[in-house]
């Protein structure tokens, strides 16, 4: 029963950097094909979990158990990649694997990047990276997908685009997602769970009741509670009259 | 006044028909090292390793002291101190006291000064000039096996690694998040960092040694599109100052290392000058 046992799961797991605590006691649980988001504010250690998670931090208490040879997918928040590598996307995405150049046009395809294939990738904006760095994550095939903040750099229209892609791609690939934001009203279609946290989880849950938890409002204050109303009466609009276009990708910034 | 090789070169002259012999051994050393170097150089300029490099140079002298002192192989020795130095300068860095450039600034002179003592205080005798400047023209037999070796460990190792090497080199976390056994790679890139400058410090001696590493790999970024297509520009365009530096070093009686140095530092503004764009955008 493969398909049962967690991929990863969290026991009290604490993190100090320099003396200070960023993630307090935090345990969660990510099953095969589940959309898990962390929200919480900016310096809330959302990123730092992400990092312990992938082990890329020590943590300073608890356990984090991982399913052996679990194979995952890791959309960072920047590339440190040095302008002077020459590289063009199509031999960027071939880096970690062996070329298969049907599969890199099908990823590509996929995020709605096909038409970069061949550019350098030190050309391409803020929106254009992260399609090409969230190709990369699937051409490894991952069992979990881990994105941190994936609509960085994407104005308004695209995070929704990007958002529902990822649930699109979470059918397709059947692997489970993890993923960072800081907006619970753009993520709330597309999750399952919601970890709303600032350094220990305040609450955590379906996304409609995150949004109503005591919690959530107290972190977040009236603002944000109010902008989820909104945004559910503008969702419905917009997509009466144009659900087309959020298909389609619209704008190509050629 | 002339720094080195006067001797050398003056002995070309007198020889004569040796002259071709000298040539050849040096032509062969100097390629065989520019071979390497390309590929290697073009991992330090994607790293911004350049400092590091020159840390790693400064400390072979200290290698080469300790090897005489203790009648160890003198290319062994000094690729054992550049890779012990590496180890200290990254369990360093863990501390984050000060910042790398200042701690790479601190290793390098303190180490190069640590050479220079214990070649003093050992009562090592060696010509302190050839391995400071380089002394191509008096490369022997021995040597040039050693530089081949050297080349043929270096190539073999970058070919194999190079798709781990590269992909710690895009993003070191995204490599490690997905399993790359990052440390240890970065530690291969450190041994083949000193096996380089231990063969190559015959060539341009330690103070210039990045520089035929770096210079050829920055000219050739300006040429191609790939990283596999600059590792093998900037190889050729080594063989090419090698080639130029050491025949203007004949030919001018001047200092090989440095002219060596000097013919890849042209052929950098030579790739510097545009290459107007005929075909059209795709």
């Amino acid at each position: 029963m493969t398909k049962s046992q967690p991929l990863v799961s969290l026991n009290e797991v604490s993190v100090k950097i320099a003396g200070e605590t960023i993630i307090d006691k935090v345990s969660l649980t990510v099953n095969p094909g589940e959309i898990i988001t962390l929200i919480g504010p900016n310096g809330a250690g959302k990123s730092t979990l992400i990092r312990a998670i992938l082990g890329l931090l020590k943590i300073t208490a608890g356990k984090i158990i991982k399913m052996p040879d679990l194979r995952i997918g890791y959309m960072p928040q920047r590339l440190h990649m040095d302008r002077t590598i020459p590289l063009n996307v199509k031999r960027f995405l071939n880096v970690w694997r062996s070329p298969q150049s049907i599969e890199t046009y099908a990823a590509l395809r996929q995020v709605s990047a096909d038409h970069l294939i061949h550019r350098p990738m030190q050309s391409l904006s803020g929106g254009e990276l992260q399609r090409v760095l969230l190709a990369r994550a699937l051409l490894r095939n991952p069992q979990l997908l881990v994105l941190d903040e994936p609509v960085q750099g994407v104005d308004l229209q695209g995070q929704t685009e990007l958002y529902q892609l990822i649930k699109t791609i979470r059918t397709q690939y059947q692997c489970a997602v993890l993923m960072v934001s800081h907006d619970l009203h753009l993520v709330m279609s597309s999750t399952d769970h919601v970890i709303c946290m600032n350094h220990h989880i305040c609450c955590s849950g379906h996304p409609e009741s995150v949004s109503n938890d005591p919690a959530y409002r107290e972190l977040f204050g009236i603002e944000a509670v109010k902008s989820i109303a909104l945004y559910a009466h503008h969702h419905d609009h917009h997509h009466d009259d144009s659900g087309n276009v959020i298909d389609h990708s619209g704008h190509s910034h050629g | 006044m002339i720094i080195t090789t006067t001797t050398p070169a003056m002995s070309l002259i007198t020889l004569g028909t040796h002259m071709a012999e000298f040539i050849w051994h040096a032509l062969l050393a100097g390629i065989g090292v520019a071979l390497i170097a390309g590929p290697l150089g073009s991992f330090v300029v994607w790293r911004r390793m350049s400092y590091f490099g020159d840390t790693l140079a400064h400390s072979a002298l200290l290698g080469i002291a300790l090897g005489i002192a203790f009648d160890l192989n003198l290319n062994i020795a000094v690729v054992i101190c550049c890779v012990l130095i590496a180890i200290i300068l990254v369990a360093l860095q863990q501390h984050r006291i000060i910042s790398t450039d200042t701690l790479l600034g601190i290793l390098a002179h303190s180490t190069l000064s640590l050479g220079l003592i214990s070649i003093g205080l050992l009562g090592v005798r060696l010509d302190l000039l050839s391995y400071l400047f380089g002394d191509l023209l008096t490369v022997t037999n021995t040597e040039l096996i050693w530089i081949f070796i050297g080349t043929a460990v270096v190539s073999s190792l970058l070919l194999f690694f190079w798709r781990p090497l590269l992909a710690i080199t895009i993003d070191e976390e995204m490599a490690q998040a997905e399993g790359y056994p990052v440390a240890l790679i970065r530690l291969l890139l450190m041994l083949l960092m000193a096996i380089v400058i231990a063969v190559a410090m015959k060539i341009v001696g330690v103070l210039l040694i990045t520089s035929l590493m770096i210079i050829p790999a920055a000219a050739a970024r300006r040429i191609t599109h790939s990283p596999e297509s600059m590792a093998l520009a900037a190889s050729v365009l080594g063989c090419i100052s090698v080639i130029l530096g050491l025949f203007s070093s004949v030919k001018w009686d001047t200092a090989t290392g440095p002219s060596i140095v000097l013919a890849a530092a042209l052929v950098f503004l030579v790739c510097l000058i545009p290459i107007p764009n005929r075909s059209g955008k795709t």
